[in-house]
């Protein structure tokens, strides 16, 4: 089961993000004009050389970062009713001072979501099984593995119902074998929560593994330098020679250093 | 429930080796010197000590003036910590707010608090009053440099998580921004509250007051009693001690989480 199928409508459609950060002294242009479009269900990665903006680009759908031209919309008219994005961050992010539990109420219990306290409950409930962290629910972030904080980080994220999933790198700090559990478990979400998935990685093997469409974007300023559509069934193999040609073929896109003397920081 | 460790055991009897040490040679220089008005005897301060509720020197008891004491500090130091926890907790966030208020507090923190007696006296009166605003004012400043500091080193990702959440600044302020910064507010009101205790016992040994530990040890000076001052003190020592401890247990249970991520 692949992305096949679920592409009818687009719900997020991005076109001619440019964006430039005011450094001292110099300019450090981040984006000069990326378009494209997310279908609903689907999962995109987003690749490309380090610095060329990836991670800004996922910043600005977020509404962490403004650009400075361009327009981020949705068809379907999904976005801009209530909070419809969530993000995940490479490092967990969550709030070392609350429970697993309470980390993933967090978002429901701000003004921005108005849910009876019974539907929170459940929503809670339901996020922990789906994450398989039930019996985990009391513990604080620091009692759990790094694979299991990516989880919570993960289901804190779905828990205001967001139309698109934003991940930015979200795994590149798990071991291997944490990673590709996972890759799975989002899959799986996926599957389950019909969720849209726009996620940055560095890691042509992930990509392929997971992505229904890799966009790349060229060295910073980063401009969409191709896509490919990736058409295999899950669950994928990295060893089918398929796969590997595929990844062979992002890897070989995915190309150029960045020469740009400045650099940008998201913490 | 709590085990105490052999290391534990070694490391208490370390310390208490030392306090035992200073006690006898303490005791000996009283033998030695033989004069109440210089020295007093141990067994004399532990007689004071071992009859707490009893009157001292024709007045209030020495639990009842501790008591006083204790009644004019907690009053003082939450007088102080609930304006220098939203005051810091607004410096820490607005660098605007910073750039008023930062010149004038870095110039009135190092003013002893003991200083502002005589305006104290002159504005409040003689009495109570006058007591809770030097203890207020010796316990405001850690709890709000704390603050400050604990806000400062809230991790930005935090706040872009209620960001992406659509917090409102004043749910920002009160879910990531307060609890993110306790621990470093507990270690300033720590630190505030001996000062606050000192604070006490400087201000109370001024004229006019009739109450507290401080009074009574300067009233035991007027009357060469000796061993009364000796027990006093004991007592300001120990109910120091024990607010650490507290300040410090509570540390250990609320915020385990702090520093690890």
């Amino acid at each position: 089961m692949g992305g096949e199928g679920l592409m009818a409508e687009s719900v997020l459609s991005i076109s001619g993000i440019e964006k430039t950060f005011h450094g001292e002294g110099e300019d450090c242009p981040a984006l000069s004009g990326v378009s494209f479009d997310v279908a609903s269900g689907e999962i995109v990665c987003i690749m490309g050389p380090s610095g060329c903006g990836k991670s800004t680009l996922l910043r600005i759908v977020g509404g962490l970062e403004r650009a400075d031209k361009g327009s981020i919309n949705s068809p379907s008219g999904l976005l801009g009713e209530g909070p419809s994005v969530a993000m995940i961050f490479q490092d967990h992010a969550l709030f070392p001072w609350l429970s697993v539990e309470e980390n993933i109420i967090y978002g429901l219990r701000l003004s921005a979501q108005k849910i009876p306290d019974t539907e929170m409950q459940r929503r809670v409930d339901d996020l922990l099984s789906l994450i398989h962290l039930t019996s985990f629910a009391r513990s604080l972030p620091h009692e759990l593995s790094g694979g299991m904080k990516q989880r919570v980080s993960v289901a804190r994220a779905l828990a205001i119902r967001p139309s698109i999933l934003l991940m930015d790198e979200p795994f590149s700090a798990l071991d291997i074998f944490t990673r590709r559990e996972l890759e799975d478990e989002i899959l799986r979400i996926r599957q389950e929560l019909k969720t849209t998935i726009l996620m940055v990685t560095h890691n042509p093997e992930e990509a392929v593994y997971i992505a229904d469409r890799i966009i790349i974007l060229s060295e910073r300023p980063g401009v969409v330098a191709g896509i490919i559509t990736v058409t295999l069934p899950h669950p994928r193999s990295p060893a089918d020679p398929d796969f590997i040609r595929i990844r062979e073929e992002v890897a070989g896109r995915v190309k150029g250093r960045n020469e740009v003397g400045c650099a940008i920081q998201h913490e | 429930m709590v085990l105490i460790s052999k290391q534990k055991v070694r490391e208490y009897g370390k310390g208490l080796a030392v306090i035992a040490l200073l006690l006898v040679a303490w005791e000996c220089a009283a033998l030695v010197i033989d004069n109440n008005y210089i020295l007093p005897s141990l067994t004399e301060i532990a007689e004071v000590l071992l009859h707490p509720a009893q009157p001292v020197l024709g007045g209030e008891s020495l639990i009842a003036n501790t008591l006083v004491s204790l009644k004019e500090v907690l009053t003082g130091f939450f007088c102080a910590a609930a304006l220098a926890i939203p005051v810091g907790l607004l410096i820490g966030w607005s660098t605007e707010v910073q750039a008023y208020l930062n010149p004038a507090i870095q110039i009135l923190r190092p003013i002893p608090p003991i200083a502002w007696m005589p305006f104290a006296i002159a504005w409040f009166g003689i009495g109570i009053n006058s007591i809770l605003f030097i203890i207020a004012l010796g316990a405001f400043f850690p709890i709000l440099i704390n603050t400050v500091d604990g806000v400062r080193g809230i991790r930005v990702r935090w706040i872009e998580v209620a960001e992406m959440f659509h917090a409102t600044t004043f749910e920002k302020l009160r879910t990531v921004v307060l609890p993110g910064a306790f621990p470093r507010i507990w270690t300033g009101m720590r630190v505030s509250f001996a000062i606050a205790w000192m604070c006490v016992v400087a201000a109370e040994m001024l004229p006019g007051t009739t109450a507290g530990l401080g009074f009574l040890i300067m009233y035991a000076y007027n009357l060469g009693q000796l061993d009364v001052i000796g027990a006093g003190m004991v007592v300001i020592g120990i109910i120091g001690l024990g607010a650490d401890m507290l300040f410090r247990a509570g540390q250990a249970r609320f915020f385990s989480w702090e520093g690890k991520d």
